[in-house]
């Protein structure tokens, strides 16, 4: 094993409620670019952490070159040449390029910036990446591509051995992820060696030499990308194949209107967070219906959310529940209307992380829980959270456990939960699977379709269009505060959904 | 209790680590008092002996009352600087009413009153202590100004407030049912203080409605995440509102408890009351920042105040020197807070 240049060998690592780490060994062999594949959660960023000294792991050991490690911090890791480029980039706008490639190790004498070997060094180093930028520009004034080039620039001045870049490509356009690409391999034919964390797929194809897949915080495996087909991949980091995803059920009959919106306008003003103005918004929904709305970001989707669950005023038009007029003004008054909403940011909008998972679940219905609507019945609430834990599959240690420390899916099951427990005729979703792994995603989707079936309205809301066509039994696009085309399950496709999407008010009038 | 289930699911060592971070933050208060007693008791045999320790209670029972109070402002992120101002108003609102008048200030007879009875003056300080409140809670949740520049503003305007209304002087010489509230003892004559008994009967009720009432579950949810109370339906300004009405409460019967203990209402009383009833607040583990603490604790804050001031005094050493030591702590207090939430989330 001595020809491999990082050697990581049953690491483990807990933290409060879920451990992360659990055995996980890594071999990175000198001028070998390895892909690190998994969903979300499993274990990728932990295991990162720990290479760069970020974190430091409860059991296991680590080689490079054959000699032990201890790193105590990411500055030891930087020192033997293992450099991590993370997702949210570590660079200060406000200075220029040669200081951020240099930060901290400004050429120089007696605490004095030698600013013309600054720039030559600079200058130098991002010639042998093939990029010409100029030194003295603001970071600022970058694109992210170009940021990202100063990052890796930076890697390199520190003459970098190992280079963990994650996720990369994730915020790059198609010709810049080709001039990444380009890059890392001109890095590799110097000899060094990269990590590479992707989600996509087709990229570990195009540039890994080797992969290892992480689940649940385990090592599934490692081969040789010449060796293993995409399929296989995908078989491996979820541990299920593409076509066992949730399917919806059966079509069902609907039942009467449940929701009705006329006429919605809002005009945005400048102080509010939710500016987006609403014109003339009009649709229906019918009880076990979903009703998808699909619409780019900004255009008003969220907006129209909140403004019918009352959390934002509006200024004209009407809600109605069945055929009765409301006059909606609050969430109380709708979540008394039967209208739920689950929220796009679950962490700002959703959760108390402070709490354990019952007072999280339990707190929208605590007036039926409670003895003359004073004194919470804890043996009732216990009982609600233990069944509804139950029936959507919940793992939790107890109803006691904080709710910080139950993954992304589980803390959304938590939160419709609340909503389920109040029996609601409309329940609204906003980005239901965001920033959940794909074994929970496919669990919400079959809970929106048994809400469905059960008579519930829902309504959803999602950027990812396979989900919206998935779960959708008909679908209304907006764009730019307004409706622009409404589309039924059989006839959806992403080309016509994305059609409609961006279908701007200038297009139409004209 | 809310970490206890989470902790056996996961029995390894890094996990039983940090529980033992966890329970050492939870008890930080009540060790480092028992640690403080000890002291005091090996240096200063005195201090243990029966009465002294009734002694401190009583000291740290009107403070200890107002802090009940800011418990709940400050389980909701909020925070009141005005209560030692609104107590010396209540107190002299409650002295006023009990003497039919400021015309008897001064005067020290005690039976010539011709004022309306201790019943009517209880409730006068109460009444004004709670419209207080709800003053200042209606500015802070329907204009939106800050609490901290509200209540800023509060504690000079209810000051001046008493001032004017006492013309400076203390008003003093009340009847004997006036006075039993602070200075009785049940039983007579070394039992426990009544202002004792006032300050733990209260914190008993606020423990019950902050741990099992639906409003106390509500006070912990607008204050750990205001947007997500409201999006659940909580009437999150009705909440917040009511949490400067219930400081408001206590501040106006620790009013009428001190001028009684006193045998007068000062115009000056309560003044830096504000940082003991926060600081008692603080040291017992409640969050600035809004959602975690609990009454329990805040009682423990207020006695270890009071424990280490009376400690000091036994110990001979100078008041200024107290006032260092207790702002030291205070500040220490929220350090190690901080050092073990930072601990507890890598």
């Amino acid at each position: 094993m001595s020809d491999q240049l990082l050697l990581m060998s049953a690491i483990s690592k807990q933290f409060p409620g879920v451990k992360a780490l659990d055995n996980v060994s890594l071999a990175v062999a000198p001028g070998e670019i390895h892909g690190l594949l998994g969903e979300n959660g499993a274990g990728k960023s932990t295991l990162i952490k720990i290479m760069s000294g970020a974190y430091r792991p409860d059991s296991g050991t680590m080689e490079l070159d054959g000699q032990r490690l201890q790193l105590a911090n990411p500055h030891q890791a930087q020192a033997l040449g293992i450099v991590t480029i993370y997702q949210e980039f570590n660079l200060v706008a406000s200075l220029t390029i040669a200081e951020n490639v240099f930060i901290g190790r400004e050429p120089g004498w007696a605490g004095f910036v030698d600013w013309a070997a600054l720039q030559r060094e600079t200058f130098a180093i991002t010639k042998q990446l093939g990029i010409y930028l100029n030194p003295m520009a603001l970071v600022r004034n970058l694109s992210v591509a170009e940021q990202q080039m100063v990052e890796i620039a930076r890697a390199l001045s520190m003459r970098s051995r190992i280079i963990i870049m994650d996720e990369p490509t994730s915020a790059l356009s198609d010709n810049e992820v080709q001039q990444l690409f380009n890059i890392v391999r001109d890095l590799k034919a110097q000899g060094l060696s990269i990590i590479f964390v992707t989600h996509r797929l087709e990229e570990v194809h195009e540039i890994c030499d080797r992969i290892t897949v992480l689940r649940d915080g385990r090592n599934v495996g490692s081969a040789n990308v010449s060796d293993i087909k995409t399929a296989d991949i995908i078989r491996m980091m979820v541990g299920r194949s593409m076509d066992e995803l949730f399917q919806r059920s059966a079509f069902h009959e609907f039942g009467d209107t449940a929701l009705q919106v006329r006429n919605l306008s809002r005009q945005g003003t400048a102080r509010d967070a939710h500016a987006t103005v609403l014109q003339n918004i009009s649709f229906a929904v019918r009880r076990g219906e979903i009703l998808g709305i699909a619409g780019l970001v900004g255009a008003g989707r969220t907006e129209l959310a909140r403004a019918i669950f009352g959390a934002d005023p509006f200024d004209s038009g009407e809600v109605m529940i069945g055929d009765k007029s409301t006059h909606i003004r609050s969430p109380q008054d709708a979540i008394r209307h039967g209208i739920g909403l689950v929220p796009e940011d679950r962490k700002q909008q959703a959760l108390f992380l402070a709490l354990a998972v019952r007072q999280n679940l339990s707190i929208a219905s605590l007036a039926n829980l409670s003895r003359w609507r004073i004194f919470v019945r804890e043996k009732a609430e216990i009982a609600l959270v233990e069944r509804f834990c139950e029936v959507l599959n919940i793992r939790m240690a107890s109803p006691e456990q904080k709710i910080l420390n139950l993954s992304g899916g589980n803390q959304q099951k938590v939160v419709i939960a609340r909503w389920l427990a109040l029996q609601p005729k409309v329940l609204i979703v906003d980005e239901p699977t965001r920033g959940i792994d794909i074994a929970a995603k496919a669990e919400v989707h079959q809970l929106l379709d048994e809400m469905a079936r059960n008579g519930i309205a829902v309504i959803m809301i999602s950027s990812e269009l396979p989900e919206i066509i998935g779960m959708s039994d008909r679908i209304i696009t907006m764009c730019e505060g307004r409706l622009t085309g409404e589309v039924l399950r059989a006839e959806a496709s992403e080309e016509k959904l994305m059609q409609l999407m961006t279908l701007s008010a200038k297009d139409t009038v004209a | 209790m809310n970490q206890a289930g989470a902790d056996t699911a996961f029995p390894s060592y890094q996990a039983q680590r940090l529980s033992l971070i966890n329970v050492l933050s939870r008890f930080a208060p009540v060790i480092f008092l028992a640690v403080l007693m000890i002291v005091f008791a090996i240096i200063e045999p005195n201090f243990l002996k029966v009465n002294n320790l009734l002694q401190v209670a009583r000291q740290v029972s009107i403070t200890g009352l107002i802090a009940i109070g800011m418990t709940f402002v400050i389980l909701t992120g909020g925070i009141d600087l005005s209560v030692g101002s609104l107590l010396a108003l209540a107190g002299m609102a409650a002295a006023v009413v009990a003497k039919g008048g400021t015309a008897n200030t001064l005067s020290l007879s005690t039976t010539d009153s011709t004022g309306y009875g201790v019943l009517a003056a209880v409730l006068a300080a109460i009444a004004v202590g709670v419209i207080g409140g709800f003053i200042q809670g209606t500015m802070i949740t329907r204009l939106g100004v800050p609490a901290f520049v509200v209540t800023l503003g509060g504690l000079s305007v209810f000051r001046g407030t008493t001032l004017l209304l006492s013309s400076g002087g203390p008003i003093a010489g009340f009847d004997d049912a006036y006075e039993w509230w602070g200075k009785a003892r049940l039983p007579e004559p070394q039992g426990i203080p009544v202002p004792v008994i006032i300050f733990l009967g209260f914190a008993v009720l606020a423990h019950i409605v902050l741990r099992y009432t639906r409003y106390g579950r509500q006070v912990y949810a607008v204050g750990g995440n205001p947007e997500a109370a409201r999006l659940s339906g909580l009437n999150v300004k009705l909440i917040l509102l009511s949490v400067y009405v219930i400081v408001g409460f206590f501040a106006g019967l620790g009013g009428f408890v001190l001028s009684s203990r006193l045998g007068a209402a000062e115009a000056v009383a309560g003044t830096g009351y504000e940082l003991t009833v926060i600081a008692s607040v603080v040291i017992g583990g409640t969050s600035l920042f809004g959602g975690e603490g609990s009454v329990l604790g805040t009682v423990i804050g207020s006695i270890l105040i009071g424990v280490l001031t009376n400690g000091l005094v036994l110990m001979n050493v100078s008041p200024y020197v107290q006032q260092i030591i207790i702002g030291l702590i205070t500040v220490l207090a929220v350090a190690f807070d901080r050092f073990v939430k930072s601990r507890r989330s890598i």
